[in-house]
């Protein structure tokens, strides 16, 4: 059964992606770190981390996609549970500090001792330890889709109203967040880490670590996601996504697959947020900005929805023309996304992933009609 | 026979239903009892509450006042949707509502009596049992060459057909059908007639339908309902030949 499902998820097509992604994993730390900057073939740190960045943002966009692309559900909040995730790993990079800290406290962070805190508050304790964190970076982010999900999916609420409690979600986490007695950094949020697992942040072997641990995180939900929506289930998610109250007709309860793969989903933002925090070297409430999570819904427009490596394109290009232009032409920038979201809302409503499928299928329709056309079936005209 | 009696017996037992919307009574004192294994049409004019007669008994719609039972002693206004479909309750839509990004054979799949929830259906591995069933399903509603077609691409009367299917594959108690041969051809129609007869035979069926020829095929049972409650009930000659059905209905 377990099985079944696993292997399911993994077709051809899964499993060619899930190949380069693990290649990748493994190539671009080698060109970095083992070929000399002298050959042409040598990654430059910077480009690395760079693209370790790009795809934490594809795991993001993959999770926001198993959502609305195959559920219908849009949320404009999801970088609410990227945030999340980002601050569990915070958490526990700030302990890491130790009394290395400005202020050298053996156990306070800096902004604590800065703000007069005579003790860790009830909620950073066990985030010194590297499990418990891990655990927290699923658990945190998945717990606040639960009981959102929870209420939101019982009492039936959908499309644009759903969209806009998601957005509210954020913004109210944004604000909250920003407060000082959070006793989560406040404005400046939480930085100047320097260690992760023993090994020092900077180092340009552990950033190959996290790239490495980026490529094979988004390796390894692709293929759940895979799974998940070859299996039975996914057929159910995606008859609430077409047809909700049909499906409930026939017996689904379709508020138990909503919140199934919104929690699902909201845990694998939550990773992406804590690949993302020890690469960029800080986290600070500016993540839950709104327009991140309108941004994400971009990539995912953009890539295509309702396909697996469409988001993964998508968040890779956008990202790509992102620092192009913010380097080029930083005024430029937003109005480029927006005109780049009009764009493809206009002429590819199925992103660039959907439009070449639907290229590819009717070519392979043109050609395997045209010798034979009689014989086959007339396709009803409707 | 007391109220209590006549429940007990029964497959589906509407008592005194009301309904209505923003001060429109849509259901008013609607009363209505299936035996085990019968077949009833339903007609009436539009705007009669056939439909919501529908809504209420799966549990779309509540009912202002009034008893719904099913097999005399379920009451159907405390269940909701999903709920009820698993009791057995089977529902065809007035206007064709099949998955249409799914395939022919996948609808009936999604359809077919299984365990519901995500979990049951995240490890499920479709038995042969379950895909004998489908191909006999397909054969049923004639869609056998069509199995791996999107739904999207079919007719609106397959479309009407795979729907019915999809009642078969749930294997429900009692099938509601709501105008199954809008949009037919003739021959489609009298082909219909003949397949829920023949479902009849072993599910309890209600089917609402405006066309007198289908109607006529079917030889059960007719109630006519307007304005929310039910107005004559008897043969089809019986109530074709009540002056007020002709008044509000046929005659016009
Ligand atoms: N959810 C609703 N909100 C408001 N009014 C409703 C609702 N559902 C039904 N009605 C009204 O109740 C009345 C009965 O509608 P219903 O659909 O049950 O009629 P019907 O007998 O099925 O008609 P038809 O033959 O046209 O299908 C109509 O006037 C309709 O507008
Ligand atoms: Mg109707």
């Amino acid at each position: 059964m377990i099985t079944h499902f696993i292997l399911n998820g993994l077709d051809r097509r899964a499993g060619i992606v899930v190949a380069l992604l693990v290649a990748i994993a493994i190539l671009v730390p080698v060109l970095n770190l083992v070929v000399p900057p002298s050959s042409p073939f040598h990654v430059p740190g910077y480009t690395l981390a760079l693209f370790g960045k790009y795809l934490c943002y594809a795991l993001l966009a993959l999770s926001l996609d198993l959502v609305w692309g195959y559920c219908g559900i849009l949320s404009l909040g999801h970088g609410a549970f990227f945030a999340l995730g980002g601050y569990a790993m915070g958490m526990y990079l700030m302990r890491q500090i130790g009394p290395r800290g400005v202020y050298g406290d053996p156990v306070l962070p800096d902004f604590m001792v800065f703000l007069n805190y005579q003790e860790l508050p009830w909620f950073w304790h066990g985030f010194d330890m590297f499990w418990f964190a891990a655990i927290m970076v699923v658990v945190v982010p998945g717990l606040l889709a639960f009981v959102f999900g929870w209420f939101a999916f019982r009492s039936r609420v959908t499309g644009v109203y759903l969209s806009i409690i998601t957005q509210a979600m954020t913004f109210a986490l944004l604000l909250a967040f920003f407060r000082n007695d959070m006793g989560l950094g406040g404005n400046n949020g939480l930085t100047d880490f320097k260690d992760i697992l023993g090994f020092n942040v900077q180092s340009a072997e552990t950033r190959s670590g996290l790239f490495a641990a980026t490529a094979l995180s988004l390796a390894l939900s692709f293929w759940i996601c895979s799974s998940v929506v070859r299996s039975k289930a996914g057929k159910v998610l995606i008859a609430v996504r077409d047809a909700e109250s049909r499906t409930r007709f026939i017996g689904y309860r379709v508020e138990h697959y909503k919140l199934f793969v919104w929690t699902l989903s909201a845990m694998m933002a939550g990773v992406a947020g804590a690949l993302y925090v020890p690469q960029v070297g800080i986290i600070n409430p500016s993540e839950f900005d709104p327009a991140n999570s309108i941004e994400a819904v971009i990539w995912v427009a953009v890539g295509g929805r309702g396909t697996l490596i469409g988001p993964i394109i998508g968040a890779v290009l956008v990202n790509f023309g992102k620092t192009w232009f913010t380097a080029a032409l930083p005024e430029v920038w937003l109005f480029a996304l927006g005109a780049l979201f009009v764009l493809v809302t206009l002429f590819l409503p199925k992103g660039i992933v959907g439009t070449v499928q639907l290229a590819a299928a009717s070519w392979r329709e043109r050609r395997a009609a045209a010798p034979a056309a009689v014989a086959l079936d007339p396709k009803p005209a409707e | 026979m007391t109220d209590a009696a006549i429940a007990e017996g029964s497959l589906l037992y509407l008592d005194n239903v009301h309904r209505s919307f923003d001060g429109f009574k849509a259901i008013n004192g609607l009363s209505l009892v299936l035996a085990p294994g019968e077949m009833r049409a339903i007609i009436g004019p539009n705007g009669a509450g056939k439909t919501t007669m529908m809504d209420i008994i799966t549990g779309k719609t509540r009912p202002d006042s009034g008893d719904v039972l099913f097999e005399g002693r379920v009451d159907l206004t405390r269940h909701d949707e999903a709920e009820i479909a698993i009791m057995g309750i089977g529902r065809k839509f007035q206007k064709p509502t099949v998955f249409e990004s799914h395939t022919v054979a996948d609808n009936l799949e999604l359809a077919l009596r299984a365990k519901r929830g995500p979990f049951s259906t995240l490890v499920h591995k479709t038995t042969r049992a379950e895909y004998q069933r489908i191909d006999e399903i397909l054969a049923t509603i004639r869609l056998t060459e069509r199995r791996s077609w999107l739904a999207a691409n079919l007719s609106h009367g397959q479309k009407q057909w795979l729907e019915i299917g999809m009642l078969l594959a749930q294997e429900p108690k009692l099938l509601l059908v709501d105008e199954p041969v809008a949009g037919m051809t003739d021959d489609e129609t009298a082909e219909t007639a003949i397949l829920l007869r023949k479902i009849a035979e072993t599910q309890s069926v209600v089917v609402v339908e405006h066309d007198m020829t289908f109607v006529r095929d079917l030889g059960v049972k007719v109630t006519v309902l307007h304005e929310g409650s039910v107005l004559a009930e008897g043969s089809l000659d019986v109530v074709s030949s009540n002056p007020k059905v002709i008044e509000v209905y046929l005659g016009r």
